[in-house]
């Protein structure tokens, strides 16, 4: 029996210990919002915060989260919720699907570097890959939400 | 009740019928205990109607359309809301399951909005003018009296207000007209305004159920090992170490079907989850059968093609004038070949599908563009009736072209069947790379000739490429009518003499369609090279261009939408002033252009690129479309800059190759995407026009590509005929 901590919800679950993450997340616990996009750290799709910090989460064995606070994108933080204002105000996702990552990965930018320079950006968002080709928007809508955070 | 079912058949099939070729759609009044008016006989429950309105003034439009990220659940809607005058705010959006009582819901093409725009609108109408109906009705005064605002019906000599919601009951009773009138351009609310994608919240809080989010009570996950070679087989299977995987619990041989989306075969390993199903996959030990694709080599075959289309190959109309004459007179002649490689779609949510087999019925759940050639599949399969397969078609996570082919929902209805449990099949995104349905590889060959004062005279162009078709028919080994048309034979130069030729290609795996499809790599051959005239003439390559369209015109075709090249260079001109056509640019910076109409959609690219040390960087990219009337000005905008994020990966990274019969890539890092560190700013300008709409999915992507190679020829003076760029130590 192992325990996850998520979004503030303890939930005990029974997962062989190599597996990663994410199918803990989405197959065991049922929290399909975190994605599967490659299952090698290439794509950003599986994003979670763990402590804080943005791994992804189809290359992280579930022992290793044991004890420590995931947040997910169905998780509440102020950062994420600007964020989510932003997306909005942008109309940034397309298909949507690489977007729970997207967000997860501009929420711990944020979260360390109150005001990124576009470089900061550039390197925090490019592991998150978008075949819809939204990387303007999203962009443009991490600015949006610092004016907001700072607000 | 009595009357609308017995009107509605009738009436809507003639509303609606006529203009979209046979749809048996209407609107649909619900009470408030959710019962349904049944519009055929009134025995059957028959929920094919695309608009219900309930007594609390909720209004449910149906998508029949797949929604991978095109907008359409919103500008559809959209279209039938503002007809309707009903107000935003009410609406919500379901989605049309596979039936053919919704029309016709294969999403590709970019014809989504081309071909239902007007039945949409004449829904809402309709919709709008029963509402007058009882509203009048209930006022005892003319319908004429009466107007619509925002959810409202109202008199115009009273100034009362009836709310949508409060004419439900009456609505039931009124006879569905015969003719109704559309709005004028000026009284739309919605149409040609930036609407807002209606599933933002469900995007922004991960609740958007893909098909890979799709969930039953005691399924199972399957992942399935296919041969490496196109179309092999299993020879011997050792599933010792599979068997001993925690959560693993069968493995199963699957047969391959051979229809054109039927499923390629292999070994299924059936696992309590995904990361089970995955891992027992990977530890299967299998011998295969490669098959005739066996030898399959991607970078040989590309000099076969290349060969053959530097020879004398078929000929295809339209032939004019004599291209003899015109190289033997010309006073020079240049020639130049083009090459591409395979791509694959790589939409970020892998193919997969949930089935269900039970009771000889079966319900899907999964992310299809096409819900009706699915449920075709899997009737084929079953060998049981339509009627009773149902298709819930989920959010796509990007599709591309990829998943108009149900080759993954076949996968798990055998499984289904084997296992009778529900069964979710979910390709590692390894399969997703190396078992698709390629985008084919091409060469191309043009060869033109200038008179003294550098003006085309000549064109010769042959193109080679394995044919879609013979992912329907085998040994269709030349392409089609429909892959020349897209671009090719047709382009829009009025050169005197022209010759078009197309040489054998064999395909050794299956080829699909791929956003854009042939357009792509057409467009980079053509684009390309006559910006290689243009050089060659010594001439301004936006000018040369433009007098190559020549003069204003609307081509003689048989298409409802013809080539008009006033549009074309319309869109080109309007590109370049945004550009600043001319500017002077920085130290190694370069700037190049491309125009392609596809679609029935007219696009001009204007790429400013900067190369230092041999590295190459998209510095910004100015696009300008005329896609007719626009229904949603901001989905246009984030099609296109999405379709030059898209394009980009095709003319930096995009190569899948093959060895011995395998694709040799297998994930992101071998088979890269365009990221954000490479994204340049993206500048969209849409013309206004009264024109009918056209699409626009697919049209942004073709010019992309040749700009950045024109570009880079702008800065270096070096020219680029293969790619991907990455190739060339440039990425």
């Amino acid at each position: 029996m192992k325990t996850l901590t998520i979004n503030g919800k303890s939930h005990s679950i029974e997962a062989q210990d190599d597996m990663p993450l994410l199918w803990a997340i989405r197959d065991i616990i049922g929290l399909t919002g975190t994605k599967y996009g490659c299952g090698v750290s290439q794509c950003g799709a599986c994003s979670v915060l763990l402590d804080g910090q943005v791994i992804r989460s189809c290359s992280i064995p579930v022992t290793y989260a044991e004890g420590k606070e995931i947040v997910t994108i169905e998780g509440q933080s102020d950062t994420l919720n600007y964020l989510r204002e932003a997306w909005v105000d942008g109309n940034v996702p397309q298909c949507g699907y690489c977007q729970s990552g997207q967000l997860i990965a501009a929420t711990a930018l944020l979260d360390s570097n109150a005001n990124p320079t576009e470089e900061d950006i550039n390197n925090a968002m490019s592991g998150n890959i978008c075949r819809c080709g939204t990387y303007p928007r999203i962009k443009k809508a991490i600015y949006k939400a610092i004016e907001l955070k700072n607000k | 009740m009595g009357a609308i079912q017995n009107m509605s058949r009738r009436n809507f099939v003639k509303v609606i019928g006529l203009a979209s070729g046979g749809l048996v759609i209407g609107c649909q009044f619900v009470s408030d205990k959710n019962e349904i008016v049944r519009i055929d006989d009134g025995t059957t429950f028959t929920p094919n109607l695309f608009v219900q309105l309930k007594k609390d003034g909720t209004l449910i439009l149906l998508a029949s359309r797949s929604e991978m990220g095109q907008g359409v659940r919103t500008s559809l809607t959209s279209v039938i809301a503002d007809e309707m005058d009903a107000d935003w705010n009410f609406v919500t959006v379901a989605q049309a399951t596979g039936d053919s009582k919704f029309g016709n819901q294969n999403t590709d093409g970019s014809r989504s909005i081309r071909t239902i725009f007007e039945p949409m609108r004449k829904m809402g109408a309709t919709a709008r003018a029963i509402l007058i109906s009882a509203a009048a009705k209930k006022w005892n005064i003319a319908s004429s009296a009466c107007k619509t605002e925002n959810h409202y019906v109202i008199n115009t000599t009273s100034n009362e207000k009836l709310f949508y919601g409060d004419l439900v009951t009456d609505a039931m009773k009124i006879e569905v007209p015969t003719e109704v009138s559309l709005k004028e351009k000026k009284d739309f609310n919605y149409i040609g305004k930036q609407l807002k994608s209606v599933d933002l919240t469900d995007f922004t809080h991960g609740t958007a159920v893909y098909g890979i989010d799709a969930r039953l009570p005691n399924m199972k996950f399957a992942a399935i090992a296919r041969c490496p070679s196109t179309f092999g087989t299993v020879k011997s299977v050792d599933k010792t170490a599979t068997l001993e995987i925690t959560g693993v619990e069968q493995v199963v041989e699957l047969e391959r079907v051979k229809r054109p989306f039927g499923m390629m075969g292999g070994v299924a390993v059936i696992a309590s989850n995904t990361w089970a199903a995955f891992q027992g996959k990977n530890n299967l030990e299998i011998v295969w059968n490669k098959g005739s694709n066996g030898r399959y080599d991607s970078e040989k075959y590309m000099q076969k093609i290349t060969n053959r289309v530097h020879n004398k190959a078929k000929v295809v109309p339209p032939t004019k004038g004599n291209i003899t004459t015109a190289f033997k007179e010309a006073s020079s002649v240049i020639e130049a070949t083009y090459q591409m490689p395979h791509l694959a779609h790589a939409p970020m949510e892998v193919p997969n599908a949930l089935a269900w087999v039970y009771d000889g019925k079966c319900e899907i759940w999964a992310p299809v563009q096409a819900p009706q050639a699915t449920k075709t599949e899997v009737a084929s399969y079953l060998g049981i009736d339509e009627e009773h397969i149902t298709i819930h078609v989920t959010f796509l996570g990007g599709g591309f072209g990829r998943k108009s082919k149900p080759d993954f929902v076949v996968e798990a209805v055998a499984l289904s069947k084997k296992m009778n449990v529900p069964v979710q099949v979910v390709w590692t995104r390894e399969d997703d790379i190396q078992n698709a349905y390629y985008h084919t590889t091409s060469a191309q060959y043009l060869k033109g000739a200038l008179d003294k004062n550098g003006t085309v005279t000549g064109w010769l162009h042959r193109t080679a490429f394995p044919s879609i078709v013979s992912t329907f028919k085998p040994m269709s080994d030349y392409g089609a009518g429909f892959e020349f048309g897209q671009g090719f034979n047709n382009n829009q130069f009025d050169i005197e003499h022209m010759r078009f030729e197309n040489a054998k290609a064999e395909a050794h795996v299956r080829i699909g369609w791929l956003r854009s499809v042939c357009h792509i790599y057409h467009s980079f051959g053509i684009n390309s090279f006559v910006d290689e005239l243009a050089a060659k003439a010594g001439k301004d390559p936006l000018q040369f261009n433009l007098d190559l369209i020549g003069k204003d015109k609307i081509r003689k075709e048989k298409s409802p939408f013809p080539l008009n090249t006033k549009r074309l260079k319309n869109v080109l001109k309007t590109a370049a002033k945004k550009a600043n056509w001319g500017k002077k640019l920085p130290e190694g910076h370069g700037i190049g252009l491309a125009v392609h109409y596809s679609f029935y959609t007219y696009v001009a690219s204007i790429v400013e690129v900067s190369v230092k040390n041999n590295k190459l960087k998209v510095q910004q990219i100015h696009t300008a479309v005329d896609c007719g009337m626009v229904v949603n000005k901001d989905t246009v905008t984030n099609q296109l800059e999405g379709a030059a994020i898209f394009g980009m990966s095709v003319a930096l990274h995009g190569k899948i190759t093959a060895k011995d019969g395998a694709i040799e890539q297998s994930n992101f890092h071998d088979y890269q995407m365009t990221r954000m560190s490479e994204t340049p700013n993206i500048d969209v300008t849409i013309i206004e026009s009264d024109e009918a709409p056209t699409g626009i999915g697919e049209p942004g992507v073709p010019p992309i590509a040749p700009a950045i190679a024109n570009a880079i020829f702008n800065a270096t003076g070096k020219r680029y005929r293969t790619f991907p760029l990455s190739e060339h130590g440039l990425v």
